[in-house]
């Protein structure tokens, strides 16, 4: 049978209906077409797609299992490697990682790997409803700190290994930047909420509303008999870029734009939290947070929106699929720009006057690639005389963030790098703190969901060897 | 869930609830600040800790109905609950080496100066309070304020009550006549402040100010509340809410104080509405 050549395409929302509605803009392979996708794996001896994989999933054994119809044993394939298949199937960049790899891909399209995953993944959520086997206890506790997608994983390891988890949170709601940061129409917030359902079911206690750091410290938590803590704390304070006009009222921090949107759901009319619903709006920065940004801003009705990226469309850090659809839902692309201010309104006849102090506008100067940085990157060098001023009514700040202070500040022995993020042993994520164990954006700066998960899964492993050599 | 523990109305529109969140009452200090929300789905806002006991657990909050979420607040009676409750955020009020203060406060915001004011007698300083009200009706703590205050003046706009004036008058007043304050420590509306700040700069006295930025998470992660202080950029969550009054860009965080003015506008009458329906 001749190989299809391209991937079996994702059914989608249509580009037009989709940009009005916080619905999710990929429906997901039938089984059908997972078979047909799975037939396209030429189960290749030497497996390079594993390696891709940052927690290393047996890709070629869950697509077989795929490919034989036996869905559940894939699912059962995936979750020895991963915690969060369902949200990973849907967020990771699979085009960097595993599919970049692929061997059919040196030919044709890679295998639809991160398609697949999801598939499963899906289809065991839909109708696997048992309850899991519960591991006996095995008397010893571990605090993690924060509910994204590293201490979920991590604690989902311990649990399943017999330990007391409690994850610690300091929002209201459990899942850090899945239910924060990303999007609806990306990622569900309902299938973030049956991953921590899994999780406490598999005996894990969940504390909302605790700020480690403030409400209890981690020394703190050492007395009250944990023995050991993983901080998965997360990335923290927003960067701005500095310049003029960056206080006006309209611009916006992507983390603050996306929590008032997904956490506080502000799309909703009937919610309390206000958000601007901005007509032009330019989002600046080129990763997943600027994309998922962009087309929310679009779903709250903007009429215009801008990517705003100082290098051009080939250096766009998002992935690729989030670009694609973004472009085809009309954002609209101002690359190799760079902003120099924020425009404001201002009467100076009339104070009291209410539209002042408001954005009017974005000015951008061109940019051309230079050379390479020390990262590869071609360097964008500023084109002068080039400003022009874009027309916008709100400017949104997605351009990275730096480490939260609070664990750093109360916690004494703790080390962290000159950018704030906790120093850490790359293999097992252990700390300059004796028990204290580390992973996730809070130690590498702003990164993506499969590294973190990865991360808490190597901590949970050097925690558990940790805590069982200790009480030999 | 958090219980309120007890509710009394201080004046018309500024209610007193201490909830009980034993947590946040073990750590909490004075100048430091919670988040709450009042029901699922309800807006999180920041309020200033007016007090706690750290025997029952409790931690006291006060504050005036201004918006759809505070009115809901208030209509929560003793012995229910509250959605969410955490804290304590921001950092502490410092307090070392303070020999003699001036604390000013106004309106609600006596409610945040106070737990400061009692903090610093109990440590022994001398401690002087101005505290301003619109009028009479809705003067608050007097009696808190008297008993940790080596000097008392209470100030009215339309002077039905205490004097007549702004507090930054008293101020000057009492600076001129000699009074030499190590500090003070301005807490009320950001216009008060920034003239706490104007009246005290010709002699040199330090002002702090508690800011009171508009915020959603208050743990350091969406920078809402940033505010410009000495030319940078500073987050009220984690690096205040107290500041150096003499750095704070007041003409800025005022502006940006009434961002969702409309929204805000629009809840109040969606409100009302709700309330005459209900009579």
């Amino acid at each position: 049978m001749a190989i299809q050549p391209k991937k079996n395409e994702m059914p989608v929302q249509e580009a037009k209906v989709r940009a009005n509605n916080f619905e999710e803009v990929a429906l997901g392979y039938t089984s059908e077409i997972a078979v047909a996708e799975a037939n396209r794996c030429l189960n290749c001896k030497n497996k390079p797609c594993v390696e891709g994989c940052p927690v290393n999933i047996s890709i070629p054994d869950f697509i077989t299992k795929i490919k034989n119809k036996d869905f559940e044993g894939a699912y059962s394939v995936i979750s020895q490697s991963s915690s969060l298949p369902a949200v990973c199937g849907r967020v990771c960049p699979q085009e960097t990682q595993c599919e970049s790899k692929c061997t059919l891909g040196i030919k044709f399209e890679p295998v639809g790997i991160g398609r697949l995953e999801r598939f499963v993944a899906d289809y065991h959520n839909s109708k696997f409803n048992g309850e899991p086997q519960l591991p006996v206890l095995n008397g010893h506790k571990v605090a993690v700190i924060g509910s994204g997608p590293s201490g979920l994983a991590c604690a989902g390891d311990l649990a399943k290994k017999g330990y007391k988890v409690t994850v610690f949170e300091a929002l209201h709601l459990a899942g850090g930047v899945l239910v924060y940061g990303i999007p609806e129409f990306r990622l569900p917030k309902d299938i973030v909420k049956k991953e921590v359902e899994t999780l406490k079911k598999y005996g894990v206690d969940i504390e909302t509303n605790v700020v480690i750091g403030k409400t209890l410290t981690i020394d703190e938590l050492f007395e009250d008999g944990y023995e050991a803590v993983f901080v998965g704390s997360g990335a923290g304070l927003p960067r701005f870029m500095g310049i003029k006009g960056e206080s006006l009222k309209g611009v916006y921090s992507a983390n603050e734009f996306l929590t008032r949107a997904n956490l506080m759901k502000a799309y909703d009319e009937k919610s309390q939290t206000p958000v601007m619903h901005a007509k032009n709006v330019a989002v600046v920065g080129g990763g997943n947070v600027a994309m998922d940004a962009a087309r929310t801003a679009l779903r709250l009705g903007a009429e215009n929106v801008y990517i705003v990226y100082r290098r051009s469309m080939d250096e766009l850090p998002a992935r690729k699929e989030e670009v694609e659809h973004a472009q085809e839902e009309g954002i609209k692309f101002e690359i190799l720009r760079n902003p120099v201010e924020v425009i404001g309104y201002n009467n100076p006849d009339d104070r009291r006057d209410p539209k002042n102090g408001f954005v009017t506008g974005l000015k951008v100067i061109k940019c051309e690639l230079g050379e390479p940085d020390e990262k590869g990157r071609r360097r964008p060098v500023e084109i002068s005389g080039s400003e022009y001023i874009i027309d916008v009514d709100c400017v949104i700040m997605s351009i990275g963030t730096t480490p939260n202070p609070l664990i750093k500040n109360t916690t004494q022995g703790l080390e962290v790098n000159k950018y704030g993020g906790i120093i850490v042993e790359e293999s097992t994520g252990k700390t300059s703190k004796e028990g204290v164990y580390a992973g996730g954006d809070a130690v590498t700066g702003a990164a993506t969901v499969i590294l973190a998960m990865g991360a808490g899964k190597t901590a949970a492993k050097a925690i558990d060897e940790y805590i069982t050599k200790k009480n030999k | 869930m958090y219980k309120i523990f007890s509710k009394r109305k201080l004046n018309s529109t500024v209610t007193m609830m201490d909830i009980y969140a034993p947590l946040v009452a073990k750590k909490a200090q004075a100048g430091q600040f919670i988040i709450l929300r009042v029901d699922e789905d309800g807006e999180r806002i920041p309020l200033t800790v007016a007090g706690y006991d750290r025997q029952t657990g409790t931690v006291k909050i006060i504050f005036q109905i201004v918006g759809g979420t505070t009115m809901r607040l208030d209509q929560k009676e003793e012995g229910e609950y509250i959605q969410d409750f955490v804290g304590p955020l921001g950092c502490a009020t410092k307090t070392e080496g303070l020999k003699k203060v001036c604390i000013v406060g106004g309106g609600v915001g006596c409610a945040i100066a106070l737990p400061v004011a009692q903090k610093l007698h109990g440590l022994g300083a001398e401690v002087h309070s101005i505290i301003g009200f619109r009028n009479k009706d809705l003067v608050i703590l007097e009696k808190e304020f008297s008993e940790c205050s080596d000097k008392l003046t209470i100030m009215t706009d339309d002077g039905s009550y205490g004097s007549q004036g702004v507090v930054t008058a008293p101020l000057k007043e009492a600076i001129e006549n000699g009074e030499s304050y190590d500090e003070i420590i301005a807490i009320g509306p950001l216009v008060m402040m920034k003239f706490v700040v104007a009246t005290a700069k010709p002699y040199n006295v330090p002002v702090t100010v508690s800011m009171n930025p508009i915020m959603i998470d208050g743990t350091g992660m969406c920078g809402g509340c940033r505010l410009t202080v000495g030319g940078k950029t500073k987050f009220a969550c984690v690096d205040g809410p107290d500041f150096n009054g003499y750095e704070v860009d007041f003409d800025e965080a005022m502006a940006r104080s009434d961002m969702y003015r409309e929204f805000e506008q629009r809840e109040r009458n969606n409100c009302n509405l709700f309330n005459k329906e209900v009579k």
